[in-house]
């Protein structure tokens, strides 16, 4: 079985400019959802220990005027034999004081009495500290991206860099713009997230690049576009185990974190993942390496037009 | 070909097969022990992480000096708290981190690192003499010629000479009690009427303990003023039940995987597998005795490596088959197949590494702990794949039980 998937080049190049224009457009308008590890703010999570109104909740947060305007959202988890456990309550709002976050905790504890103790998450940063994540986040992508340009142009060329690079951009502003337009509120580990997806993509990518500069090897006549279509045919079933063993696991992970505990931090990661996985096997086959096969062509076409002159 | 089968090669890579199971089966008790085993973040243990900003008051100024004090008033707090590996370090030029896993009042640790520093000198009837706030210098001396021991010299502000003085007076020969907050760090015997507000504190202790006293004796009269920038408060129980659910996802996920494996490449998916149980083992076993620390990203992180370990098996398996299907022999398939598989396994592994140590070195809290477990999951891998999935297929060639393609998966 074969597949021509370099003479559908321009199909898979006109969905993916679709997406990341999409993306892009969303990143514009709408931006990420952006949450307190960035922006700075306070998050509680308490487990009341019986299921209560919003009526009341409302009512017990009605004295802290910091809090006007947050989030509040009741979350359901489940214990392992698959029974639900009391409902928990996730309230995300602006920074609160340590005072008044104890004074909030102490007044739960006298409005809810079967409120467990330990079953609890109370986080607070502040707005310089989101700001420094921010940089730190945005710096440690572009020093990755550089990294990784270097080294492929050590170990291959500077084309297959090029090339590599562009899927990987590919798939992290699909993956952003997936993320802007669903609106789900992203903080730090998302960042190890879009980390993971960058290593994932450019992994994938390699793989094919290092068939395509063997077979390069192997053949007199150089039919670069034989050569890579052939090379991506090579490598199929490779792409797609790898890709499949990785998502069962990462489903798995989706679901155990949706199911049993309802909480979204951990479900963004585990999404962006799983988006990581699907996107980045898609555009090592569709994008990377037609694109690889493009800078070659470019090339090629030059320096016969030097010869020429 | 035809190949015989070889009993005592059989019999080795059996008893390699149940070594490694044996091994799984220990690492994962062994890790999943709370108290000796994998040191969890403070996302699963539970705990608190606070970083405190030190911000310059109308007296004193922020510096390292100062940094040292404020950190040396909260550790004598910790101590009390009776928390086990606590970690109360400086950040940058004025802030300090503070990690607290495994407590059981997470609420009143938070309360107790926000209070003021509160140095106070009270007589022998419990009357207080003078506070911190009178006290100007405190500063470990020696002088051998005098003493063998060294000493702690204090001095008070006129306002403190004076109310001193009298204290002095008052119970001479008497103990006076010092507190840093509520708790007594010296008793010193009144010996002399102390009239210009220069006394000393005697003792037979050693240079670093009579520093370590004057650090908090100025601890608690020059505080500098402490903000809070980050805080973070987790309850045990939520972050336990979250790293059930995490072992139970990755339980079924490898399931699946293996499942996945032996139905696609027959005998070669059942020694991939074994590759699989081992890398797990040995994941476990390095998080369990290096200094390193689980995080719920570092979770994820460890169980995406399942998924992407047998990626290495997986790209060897297809190279064979493709050496097969090219009418090679079963052995010299395998081994161009490793030779082959090798430099795309090394390349893609490497970026891979590159990125880590980049998160490593840039990030900070739980995206650190996650660089680190996968940094450790991926030199894991390679190894299992190169070097033991090789043994293990070698084993089964020369053994016997793989006389044909069939047995990797080709159909020819």
């Amino acid at each position: 079985m074969r597949f021509y998937f370099i003479g559908n080049r321009r199909k898979a190049y006109l969905l993916s400019l679709i997406l990341i224009g999409a993306g892009l457009l969303s990143l514009a308008i709408f931006g990420l959802n952006l949450g307190i590890d960035f922006t700075g703010g306070t998050v509680l999570q308490f487990n009341l220990g019986e299921d209560v109104s919003m009526e009341e909740v409302e009512a017990a947060l009605e004295p802290y005027e910091e809090l006007e305007g947050a989030v509040v959202q009741v979350i359901q988890g489940r214990d392992l034999s698959g029974e639900p456990t009391e409902e928990g309550l996730i309230i995300r709002g602006p920074v609160m004081s340590e005072e008044r976050r104890m004074a909030l905790i102490s007044d739960f504890r006298d409005r809810f009495p079967e409120m467990t103790g330990d079953d609890l998450r109370v986080e607070s940063v502040g707005a310089v500290i989101g700001a420094e994540l921010t940089r730190q986040a945005l710096l440690s992508l572009l020093v990755a991206m550089v990294a990784i340009v270097a080294y492929i142009t050590f170990r291959f060329e500077f084309k297959f860099a090029v090339a590599t690079i562009g899927g990987l951009l590919h798939n992290v502003i699909v993956v952003l713009g997936i993320f802007s337009i669903l609106q789900m509120e992203i903080n730090v580990p998302f960042v190890a997230a879009i980390l993971t997806v960058i290593g994932y993509s450019v992994n994938d990518t390699i793989v094919i690049m290092d068939r395509i500069r063997e077979n390069i090897k192997h053949r007199k006549r150089k039919e670069y576009a034989e050569v890579v279509n052939d090379s991506i045919n090579q490598n199929l079933m490779r792409s797609i185990n790898t890709s499949l063993t990785t998502l069962f696991v990462l489903i798995a992970l989706l679901f155990g974190f949706h199911y049993f505990i309802g909480s979204l931090d951990l479900i963004v990661f585990v999404v962006a993942l799983i988006l990581g996985v699907v996107i980045g096997t898609y555009s090592s086959i569709f994008i990377a390496s037609p694109l690889w096969l493009n800078l070659q062509e470019v090339n090629l076409s030059l320096s016969r037009r030097r010869k020429a002159a | 070909m035809k190949k015989t089968f070889n009993p005592g090669r059989f019999l080795v890579l059996v008893l390699l097969c149940l070594l490694i199971l044996v091994s799984g089966y220990y690492a994962f008790q062994n890790a999943a022990d709370r108290e000796e085993g994998i040191r969890r973040g403070l996302d699963i243990a539970g705990g608190l992480y606070v970083l405190l900003e030190a911000v310059e008051t109308g007296d004193q100024e922020v510096d390292d000096e100062a940094i040292d004090r404020a950190i040396a008033v909260i550790r004598n707090r910790v101590d009390e708290l009776g928390v086990a590996e606590p970690v109360i370090a400086p950040q940058g030029d004025d802030r300090i981190r503070i990690e607290l896993p495994d407590l059981d009042d997470v609420e009143q640790a938070r309360e107790i690192i926000g209070r003021t520093a509160m140095l106070t000198f009270v007589g022998p009837d419990g009357e207080e003499i003078v506070t911190g706030a009178n006290l100007t210098r405190a500063r470990a001396e020696r002088q051998p010629e005098m003493s063998p021991y060294p000493f702690v010299s204090l001095e008070f502000d006129r306002e403190g000479a004076v109310l001193f003085e009298e204290a002095t007076r008052e119970y001479f020969g008497e103990p006076i009690a010092i507190y840093l907050d509520d708790e007594k760090i010296s008793e010193p015997v009144v010996r002399a009427v102390i009239t210009d507000g220069q006394a000393t504190i005697e003792g037979r202790f050693d240079f670093e303990e009579a520093s370590q006293l004057a650090l908090l004796l100025r601890s608690g009269s020059l505080p500098v003023e402490l903000r809070e920038l980050e805080s973070r408060l987790v309850g045990p129980t939520l972050g336990q039940r979250t790293e059930e659910i995490a072992a139970s996802a990755a339980a079924i996920g490898l399931v699946l995987v293996l499942f996945f494996m032996i139905i696609y490449y027959r005998l070669a998916g059942i020694i991939a597998g074994m590759a699989l149980v081992f890398y797990i083992s040995m994941v476990l076993w390095a998080l369990t005795y290096l200094p390193t620390t689980l995080t719920l990203p570092g979770i994820a992180g460890l169980i995406l490596s399942i998924g992407m370990a047998v990626d290495a098996n997986v790209i060897i398996f297809e190279r064979i088959k493709d050496e097969l299907r090219s009418g090679r022999t079963i052995r010299s398939a395998m081994e161009s197949g490793f030779q082959r598989a090798f430099p795309a396994i090394l390349d893609a592994n490497v970026t891979t590494l590159i990125i880590t140590v980049i998160l490593f070195t840039m990030a900070s809290g739980p995206v650190r702990g996650f660089a680190v477990t996968l940094f450790i999951g991926i030199i894991c891998s390679m190894f299992t794949a190169i070097v033991l999935t090789r043994i293990l297929l070698r084993l089964a060639l020369k053994s016997g039980i793989i006389g044909s393609g069939a047995y990797v998966g080709v159909k020819i």
